[in-house]
Formats: C-alpha cells, structure tokens, sequence
C-alpha cells in the first residue's frame, strides 16, 4: 500500500490553521467552513487510512524527504496508529460541527478554530510519528493550544483553570524533554525503531530505568492518573464544550495512553514477561484512579466537573487494561479508547448543549430539560448507558474484555473491581440524568430550548457510532483492535517492521 | 560529571520554586529554570572536550574530534517551544491580574472540590 497519505494527517490541519485567519478576515463564517471541511476531510482520510491496513499490510512507512531511518524522520501507519487517529478525526469532526452554534456565545470564532486545528496537528502527529523528538515537539503543539483554548473564555474561572493546567502540563512536557536527552546520550539516535533496537543491546541498568520513569511521570500528568490529576478536573469543565469533548475523548488518551505505551511496549520492550514490576505498577496507578475517580465523581455538583472526574476513572480502566499485559487485556484497553472517546465526547456535547441553552451547568438549578430537550437527554442517557458497560453498547465489551484479560491472568480481584465500579460509573452518570433530565417532584422544569439542529446532528452522529461499535464489535476486534494488541505484544519485532527488514 | 548534576540542581531549584512560590510571576521564572536546565543538559550531552565543528574542510582530516551537532539542533527547537510557553503563560499571568488584580495564588482560587 502507499504511504503517501500519512503526512496529510498534519500537513492539512497545519494549513488549516494558517488558513482560517486569513479567509476570516474577509469574511468571518468562512472559518466555520473550512474548520468543518477539515474534519470532515480528515475524518474520511483516517476512515481510508483504516481501511487501507485491512489489505494485509501491517504498516505502511514514510520516510521524509526519503532519508534513511537512522538519519531522518520516519512516520508509521500501523494498526495501533490507524486506531487513535480514527478516534482523534471522528470526535474531532463532530466537536467542529457541534461548535458553529455552540461558538454563538464567544467572540474570536476563528482564533477558536485555528488552535482546535493546531490541536488536531499535534495529536494526529503524535499518532503517526516514529521518532522520539517529534513525538515531544508534537506533544507541545497540541499542548499549548489547548492551555490557550482552556483559558478561551477568559474569565475567573477560566484564567485560573488554564493558569494550574499550563503549569502542571509544563512540567509534564519537561520531564519527557529530560527523558529524550537522557535517551539520546545512551542510543545516540532519536528514530523510534532504531532506538528500540540499540536499547535491546542494553541491559536493565539503573539508567535504564531512570529513563523509564522520567518517561512514565511526563506521560501520567499527561493522561492525568491519579496522583498526577489535580489539572484535569479544573481544565476540562472550563474549556468551551467542543474542546472538552476533544480533552476528554482523545486528548489524555493520545498523549498519554498511546504514547506511552508505544514508548514502553515497542521502543523500551517491555511486557508482562520480562518486566512484572512495571505492569504491577500500572495495575496500582489504574485501581487508584479508577477508585478515586469515581468517588470523587458522586460529590460533584457541576455536570462538566463529574464528567471529568470520570474521565479520570475511564483512565484507570484503560490503565488495568495494559498492565494486565496480556491479549485480553490489551484489546479491552484499546477499545475502551474508542468506546470511551466516543461516549465522552458524546457527554461532554450534551454538557455544552444544556449550557448553551439554560447558561447553566450547576445540577441544583436544572430539572426536566427531558421534555424541552429531548434530544439531549436521550442522548445523554443512552451515552451513560454506554459508559458504564450495559450492553450492547460499545462500552460494555470493553469492560468486558478487561475483565476477561483479568480472569485469563488469574487476577479475579481485579475483574471484581472492575465489575463492581461499573455500576459506580453507571450511578454517578444516572445522577446527571435524575437531576439535570428528569423532572423532579420539588421543582418546576427549567426553561429551555432544544439545542440547534447542527448540535443535535453532532450529538446524534456520535451515539449512532457508539450503538455501530457496540453491536458490531466483532469486525472491529477482529480487523483493527486485535491487530493494534498485537503491534503492542510484539514488542521489539515493532523496529523490524518500520526498518523493512 | 559534575556540569551535569549541576544541570539536576538547577531543575530541582526551578521545580522548588513552581511548587513553593505564591506570586505567579515567581512561578513563571521557575518553570523557564527548570526548562532552561533542561536545554543546557541536552546541550552538554553533545559536548566534547577539544570539539571541532562538523564540517569537512579537507580531505584525510580526522573525524574522531567531530561534535555531535543533533543535540544543539534540537535544543533550538526545544528553545523556540520554551519561547511559547513562557509567552502564553506571561499573556495568562496578565489576564488573571487584570481579573483578580492580585499575583497571589492563594487568592485566586475559585475551583474546588
């Protein structure tokens, strides 16, 4: 398969981003159209890119400016690649559509879009990157626009949330710089592949280590694990609902999740075999975020906020998924990125939605927006449902292959766990649903009006997609999931795909 | 080995700073230690003692003396990153003084729970 269509994934929302401003000065609803003409391109070139792996190949490589691996830059499209991407364009798309009307309350409509596709650049670049610099100057790409897009509204709430968010997400950014330097005075090289190959000659020494931890710290205030997450549950709440949706569903998932566990699997080689510890730790880190998480989310009183702190325990499931280590357990971590990325990101646009219509998110002053909204509520129901692992939805195989991945490794405290926080997730997301939909005996409804026809369509976009990947789990574990745990259980044999040998 | 836990030191005193300090702009300067001591460290892991530059002027010249150019290459860029940081972060510290009319942490905080 060719692989010229990889660097588009960056080429096109970096113009983009140039772009907007510039039509926007001459007409300022142009930037609604090219933004939404973007996702829409990229949403159907990840679909492509998908598609292009069933063939039979198992990654497709592009090397820029034809230079050999160890000199320049490679990008790679495997499985695990193909997987994120999907996930980042495809709640991407719908964020964009959902922010035409959502923006109506803002001024700066194009200063939005360009750093939503700046956003767009640095996680699509850190999905398809094979080297170790780029995957950092990526990482800050995306990170810095979202500082700028968390403090948009530029009031107290906002300033203050994107002030704590930069400051913790830089020192994130840091520690993954330190771990690059310290890489490079050991390998001397920086291509992902290469690296992994002259580590390999290495044994486990104490450096070796340090790296890893240096590495593991950066990418956990990134995806916010407890302990790290003390930004997560001011910034997502107090970024504009689209950007939310995209926080929420991708973000701490690509630079995060994917990153490190392309770090840890493919370049380091780490697996359950030859480094228990580690996966032991990721299991610890995963409980912990998953218990707290979810506690934390009963108390909430803001929608958006007990949206976020169950961000955090969606995390701890991904997390137990990988540190389980085995096949199982992998394809229930890596489903639950599209599950999880497609059910928040669904919420977090019903949040916006009952936002953009009551102008407020305080769950004590809304009640029965179900007969006002109709759309909304039943989305933000069916959504939840999906979440907390009822089926037939996407997000009940999830839980469900952990669980299985748990029971293989004989773990069955875990799979207990697992199981019985679901229902905590279930009840924390009912609470919305009582308060904010449901009409309630002591209160009169809260006037509202259904949300815009293009909110809805984006909405109703992304719970359709939920209710597909549920019911036809089957084709997606066997064509992309399967093969995205297996580019993480081959470990090292990743190098051999990306050098042609 | 010194230069380099010199480097260490002076993260851990730009950390100390971030997590101690109360005034904003304190922070601020903290958080560019720590990423200034990152850049200096990345620089050094290219240093060599009696170094030449990269360039090939004749031929049969030793190469064994050749400074390894990649580590200043990237601490460019890592530098122009770190010029963007500190811009934002600075544009944020004005926004919160004109809202809050304060610098001090422990006054702005509206979030919790």
């Amino acid at each position: 398969m060719d692989a010229r269509f990889v660097p588009l994934f960056v080429i096109i929302p970096l113009a983009s981003a140039f772009l907007i401003p510039l039509f926007a000065k001459l007409w300022q609803r142009s930037a609604d159209l090219i933004a939404n003409a973007v996702g829409a391109v990229l949403a159907g070139l990840s679909v492509y890119g998908a598609l292009s792996l069933f063939t039979g190949s198992q990654v497709l490589v592009y090397r820029l400016g034809g230079w050999h691996p160890s000199l320049g830059i490679t990008l790679a499209y495997d499985h695990l690649t193909a997987l994120v991407v999907l996930a980042v364009n495809i709640v991407g798309l719908c964020a964009l559509l959902f922010a035409v009307r959502y923006l109506d309350h803002y001024t700066g409509r194009w200063k939005f879009y360009a750093l939503f596709m700046l956003i767009l650049v640095g996680l699509n670049g850190v999905s398809v990157t094979g080297d170790m610099f780029n995957l950092f100057v990526f990482t800050e790409i995306a990170a810095v626009s979202s500082y700028a897009l968390v403090a948009f509204g530029t009031d107290f709430d906002e300033l203050e949330a994107g002030f704590k968010y930069m400051v913790i997400g830089e020192i994130g950014g840091a520690a993954i710089l330190l771990a690059i330097a310290l890489l490079y005075a050991k390998a001397s090289t920086l291509n992902m592949a290469v690296v992994s190959q002259v580590m390999a000659g290495f044994g486990r020494t104490p450096l070796f280590w340090l790296i890893v931890a240096m590495f593991l710290v950066g990418f956990a205030i990134k995806m916010a694990m407890v302990p790290f997450h003390a930004w997560l549950p001011d910034a997502h709440p107090s970024a504009p609902a689209p950007v939310s949706a995209l926080l929420s569903g991708v973000f701490i998932k690509v630079l995060g999740v994917y990153a490190m566990s392309r770090v840890m699997f493919n370049v380091f080689g780490l697996s359950r075999a030859n480094a228990a510890g580690f996966f032991n730790l990721l299991i610890g880190f995963g409980v912990l975020s998953i218990v707290a998480g979810g506690l934390l989310a009963y108390a909430q009183k803001d929608y958006k906020r007990l949206l976020a702190y169950s961000s955090i325990s969606q995390i701890g499931y991904i997390l137990i998924g990988l540190g389980i280590g085995n096949y199982w357990g992998i394809v229930g971590a890596l489903f639950h990125i599209l599950a999880h990325a497609l059910g928040k990101g669904l919420l977090f646009l019903t949040a916006g939605s009952v936002e953009h219509a009551t102008g407020t998110r305080d769950l004590d002053r809304l009640s029965g927006l179900e007969k006002r909204m109709p759309a909304t509520a039943w989305s933000y129901l069916l959504g939840s449902l999906s979440l907390a692992g009822v089926p037939p939805f996407a997000g009940f195989f999830s839980k469900f292959f952990i669980i299985v991945g748990a029971l293989s490794a004989d773990m069955y405290w875990l799979a207990i766990l697992a199981a019985l926080f679901s229902t905590v997730t279930l009840g924390y997301l009912v609470k919305v649903a009582n308060r904010a939909f449901f009409a309630r005996r002591d209160r009169e409804p809260t006037a509202a009006r259904e949300a815009p026809a293009v909110m809805v369509v984006a909405m109703l976009g992304l719970l359709v997609l939920t209710i597909v990947l549920g019911v036809g789990f089957k084709p997606v574990v066997d064509r992309l999931v399967g093969p995205a745990a297996n580019v993480l259980l081959q470990g090292l044999g990743y190098a051999q795909g990306i050098l042609g040998m | 080995m010194i230069p380099y836990f010199a480097c260490i030191l002076l993260v851990l005193i730009g950390l100390y700073a971030v997590v101690t300090k109360r005034n904003i702009v304190r922070i601020i300067i903290g958080f560019s230690l720590v990423e200034y001591a990152i850049n200096l460290f990345f620089a050094l892991v290219g240093f060599k003692r009696e170094g030449i530059p990269p360039i090939i002027t004749e031929l049969g010249q030793s190469r064994s003396n050749f400074v390894d150019p990649l580590p200043q290459a990237l601490v460019l860029t890592a530098i122009v990153i770190g010029l963007a940081t500190t811009a934002l972060m600075l544009a944020l510290a004005m926004r919160i003084y004109e809202k809050y009319r304060t610098f001090d942490i422990t006054e702005i905080r509206r979030l919790r729970g």
